[in-house]
C-alpha cells in the first residue's frame, strides 16, 4: 500500500527529475538553492579573474570562513529551535579576549587558556538560556542585552591596552598550521570510508527490514559524489600553493579546516541521529506538541544555548589565532551578522525546525566567496556589503516562499 | 451494539465535580466507557464536555469523585498517570510537529533507541521505528504517501489519522478524541470515521467529543448528553433519533429516564 519513496537515501537517478519537482512543490528544497548559487558565484568570479579557482585562493577561502562557519554552526542550532542569538559575535570576541589574557598576560598553558575560553562561552550560553526559559523573555531581547554586556565584558578583560598579541605557538598554530600531506590524506580517507560504511549499513538494514530502499545505484552515486568531493578537496590542499616554486612550499590541509569540518560532522551527527537532536527539531517545529510528548523543553533550550555559545567561543579562538591577537574589534562589526546570514543563506529556516548543520558551511562559503572574489577584483567593501545583503535577502525570500508553498501543499 | 451492559466499564468516573472559581464546570457527573465501544459526548458550548475530557485525560484533578480504571479506584494527578494506564487523548490541535515526518511523530517522546550511556545521546533506531510505524498504519488502513513524508505535506484527514494512530500505538485501552472531524471535508471525515470504527474493532474504548450530531449517529454506540455541567441524558444510538438528542442538548426535551430515561 505504501508508495515506494526512498526518503533516507538519495533518489534513484531515473526519477530524480520527479523527485526534484515534488520537493519544489512541497517547499522542501533545503540546500539546493545555495549549491546552485555557489556554482554561479564560482563561474562569475572565475570568468572575471583567473585567480579565483586556484588551490591557493580556495584554500585561503576555507581558512577565512572557518571562524565564521564555526560560530554559524551554533547559530544553526539556535535557529532550529526557532530562537535567535544576537550575542554570538560578542561571545566569540569575549572568548578570544579571555584566551589572550590567560596565555599572554598570565602565562597560563595554551590548553588551560583554550578550555577556559570555551567554558566562559558555555557559561554565557547557560545564563542566557536559563534566563530565556525561566522568565519567558524572548531570546531576541536577552541576547540583545548580551550583545551589549559581553562587549563591555570583553573591553574590561582586555584592559587599558585594548589589544593583546598572542605569541604562544600552539594557539597560533590552531588556525595557521598545515597538516603534513600524508596526514591530510589519512583524515580524508577515514572520513570517506566511515561515511560509506554508514550509508551502506543503513541500506543493508533497511533491506533486511523490508523497508523501501532506493536503487543501489543511487547509494553508490551518493557515496561517490561525497567521496570524490572530499578527496578532491584534500588533493587540492596538498598542492604546493607557493607562487614562487623555488620558495618554501605551502602545502597540506590547514588545521582550521579540519577543526571546522570536525564540528560540522559532530553536530550533524547529534542533530540527525540522536534522541537529543530529534527533540531539538520537535521543539523548533511545535513547542507545545514537544512538551505534551514529555520532552523537557527548557532543558533542550538551555543546552542548545550553551552549545551555541561554546561554538561561538571556538569561532572566536579560531579568529584570534588567525589574527595572532585579541583586540578592541574582536567579534565586533559584521561577525554576528555574517554568522546568522550564513546559517540562513545555507538553507536553515528562520521560522524554526528546518535546516541542517551543513548550511553553516554552505552559507559561510557563499559569504566568504563573495568577499574573497571582490577582494580579488579590488572592489570597495561598500559593494561587498551591498551584494552580501542582497544575497541574504534572496535566501530569506526563498525560505519564506518555501514556507508558503508548504502550507498550501498540505490540506 | 457491541457493548454489553453487564460487563465492567474499562473506565468509569463516579460522582465527579469540578469547580473553577464561581463556575461549577461539572456537578456529580457519572461517566463510563466499555471496551469495544464508541461513546459520543455531546453538548452545547459550556456544557462541560471539555472539562470532563480533560479530567479523564488527567489534565484536571476533580474536586470530588472517583476515577475508576478496570474496576479499581486510581489516583490520577497528571496526564502521564493517565497515559501510563493506557488512556490516550487526541486534542483538537493534534499536537503534531509539522516539520517532522510521520515516523518521528508517531514515536515522539518514546523513541526506539540504541542506548549510548547518556540518555540524550541515545541513537535513534530509525529502521525499527519505520518498520513498526508502517505496520501500525497498515493495520489501521491509514493511507498516506509514505511514512517518511513530513506532516506539513499531509491533508487534514491524514494528520488526524496519524494523531489517532499515535494514540493507539502503545497498548492503549481508552482513546479520547476531541472534535476529530471538526475541520475536515466530506471524504476526510469519512476516513476518520472509518478509523474510529476500526479502533472499536481492536477492542478499545473510544470517547468522541463532537458538535456534529449527524456524525455522532454514524459512529457511536451510545450518546451521552451534557448540559450545564451535568449529564442529562444517555441514548442507545440505534434506538434514538436526531431530534431526541438535539432536544436533550438544548434542554427543550429531556427524556424520562436513562437510555431514553432521565438521569
Amino acid at each position: 500500500m505504501m508508495k515506494t519513496q526512498p526518503t533516507n537515501l538519495a533518489a534513484a537517478p531515473n526519477n530524480w527529475r520527479e523527485a526534484l519537482a515534488e520537493r519544489f512543490r512541497q517547499g522542501n528544497l533545503g540546500s539546493l538553492p545555495v549549491i546552485i548559487g555557489l556554482i554561479i558565484i564560482a563561474i562569475v568570479f572565475q570568468s572575471i579573474n583567473k585567480n579565483f579557482l586556484t588551490p591557493l585562493n580556495l584554500t585561503n577561502l576555507m581558512v577565512q570562513i572557518a571562524a565564521m562557519g564555526t560560530i554559524s554552526t551554533g547559530v544553526v542550532l539556535i535557529l532550529l529551535l526557532g530562537e535567535v542569538d544576537l550575542s554570538a559575535g560578542q561571545v566569540s570576541g569575549l572568548a578570544a579576549a579571555v584566551m589572550a589574557v590567560f596565555v599572554s598576560r598570565h602565562n597560563l598553558p595554551a590548553g588551560v587558556a583554550i578550555v577556559g575560553a570555551i567554558v566562559v562561552g558555555a557559561l554565557v550560553g547557560l545564563l542566557q538560556g536559563w534566563w530565556i526559559s525561566s522568565f519567558r523573555v524572548p531570546s531576541f531581547v536577552v541576547t540583545l542585552a548580551g550583545l551589549l554586556a559581553w562587549q563591555g565584558a570583553r573591553l574590561r578583560v582586555l584592559g587599558d591596552t585594548g589589544s593583546i598579541n598572542i605569541t604562544n605557538k600552539f594557539i597560533i598554530d590552531i588556525a595557521n598550521f598545515r597538516l603534513p600531506i600524508w596526514l591530510g590524506w589519512v583524515f580524508g580517507v577515514i572520513g570517506v570510508v566511515v561515511y560509506a560504511l554508514i550509508v551502506f549499513n543503513e541500506y543493508r538494514s533497511r533491506r533486511a527490514a523490508e523497508l523501501p530502499v532506493g536503487s543501489l545505484n543511487g547509494v553508490l552515486w551518493r557515496v561517490g559524489v561525497v567521496g570524490a568531493s572530499v578527496l578532491a578537496g584534500v588533493a587540492m590542499m596538498s598542492v604546493n600553493r607557493n607562487a614562487n616554486a623555488a620558495g618554501i612550499p605551502i602545502q597540506g590541509v590547514p588545521t582550521a579546516v579540519i577543526i571546522f569540518m570536525t564540528f560540522l560532522i559532530i553536530f550533524d551527527f547529534i542533530t540527525q541521529r540522536t534522541r537529543f537532536g530529534r527533540y531539538v527539531y520537535a521543539v523548533g517545529g511545535n513547542t507545545e506538541a514537544a512538551r505534551r510528548a514529555g520532552i523537557n523543553v527548557n532543558r533542550i533550550r538551555i543546552t542548545i544555548f550553551m552549545l551555541a555559545s561554546a561554538l561561538a567561543a571556538c569561532g572566536g579562538i579560531l579568529a584570534a589565532s588567525r589574527l595572532n591577537a585579541a583586540n578592541q574589534s574582536s567579534g565586533d562589526g559584521d561577525v554576528l551578522l555574517n554568522a546568522i546570514a550564513a546559517a540562513v543563506i545555507g538553507g536553515t529556516s528562520l521560522f524554526g525546525g528546518r535546516g541542517r548543520i551543513w548550511s553553516a558551511l554552505l552559507g559561510a562559503l557563499v559569504i566568504g566567496a563573495i568577499a574573497n572574489g571582490m577582494d580579488l577584483l579590488a572592489l570597495k567593501s561598500s559593494i561587498k556589503f551591498i551584494v552580501t545583503g542582497a544575497v541574504l535577502l534572496l535566501a530569506v525570500t526563498i525560505d519564506a516562499a518555501s514556507r508558503a508553498r508548504r502550507e498550501n501543499s498540505g490540506r | 451494539m457491541t457493548a454489553t451492559e453487564a460487563a465492567m466499564p474499562v473506565l468509569q468516573l463516579r460522582q465527579v465535580s469540578k469547580r473553577f472559581g464561581a463556575v461549577q464546570a461539572l456537578s456529580n457527573v457519572d461517566f463510563e466507557v466499555y471496551s469495544n465501544e464508541v461513546v459520543a459526548l455531546v453538548g452545547d458550548n459550556g456544557a462541560g464536555k471539555s472539562t470532563l475530557i480533560k479530567t479523564i485525560a488527567g489534565a484536571y484533578k476533580p474536586d470530588d469523585g472517583d476515577y475508576i480504571f478496570e474496576g479499581k479506584v486510581v489516583s490520577i494527578n497528571s496526564p502521564r498517570d493517565a497515559t501510563d494506564l493506557g488512556v490516550e487523548t487526541v486534542y483538537q490541535d493534534l499536537a503534531l510537529c509539522d516539520n517532522l515526518d510521520v515516523v518521528s511523530n508517531l514515536y515522539l517522546g518514546r523513541e526506539n533507541v540504541r542506548r549510548s550511556g547518556l540518555k540524550a545521546m541515545d541513537l535513534l533506531n530509525e529502521t525499527e521505528m519505520e518498520r513498526r510505524a508502517t505496520e501500525v498504519l497498515r493495520d489501521l488502513s491509514v493511507k498516506i504517501p509514505s511514512v517518511r513524508v513530513q506532516i506539513a505535506n499531509l491533508s487534514g484527514g491524514q494528520r488526524q489519522s496519524v494523531a489517532v494512530a499515535r494514540s493507539v500505538m502503545w497498548n492503549s485501552k481508552v482513546v479520547l478524541l476531541d472534535e476529530p472531524t471538526a475541520a475536515l471535508g466530506v471524504e476526510q471525515t469519512r476516513q476518520v470515521k472509518d478509523l474510529i470504527l476500526r479502533l472499536r474493532e481492536r477492542g478499545l474504548g473510544v470517547v468522541v467529543i463532537s458538535h456534529n450530531v449527524a456524525d455522532v449517529f454514524e459512529v457511536s454506540d451510545r450518546i451521552i448528553v451534557m448540559r450545564l455541567g451535568r449529564r442529562v441524558a444517555t441514548f442507545h444510538t440505534a434506538r434514538s433519533t436526531n431530534e431526541q438528542v438535539i432536544g436533550a442538548i438544548t434542554g427543550a426535551m429531556l427524556p424520562a429516564n436513562a437510555y431514553g430515561e432521565a438521569e
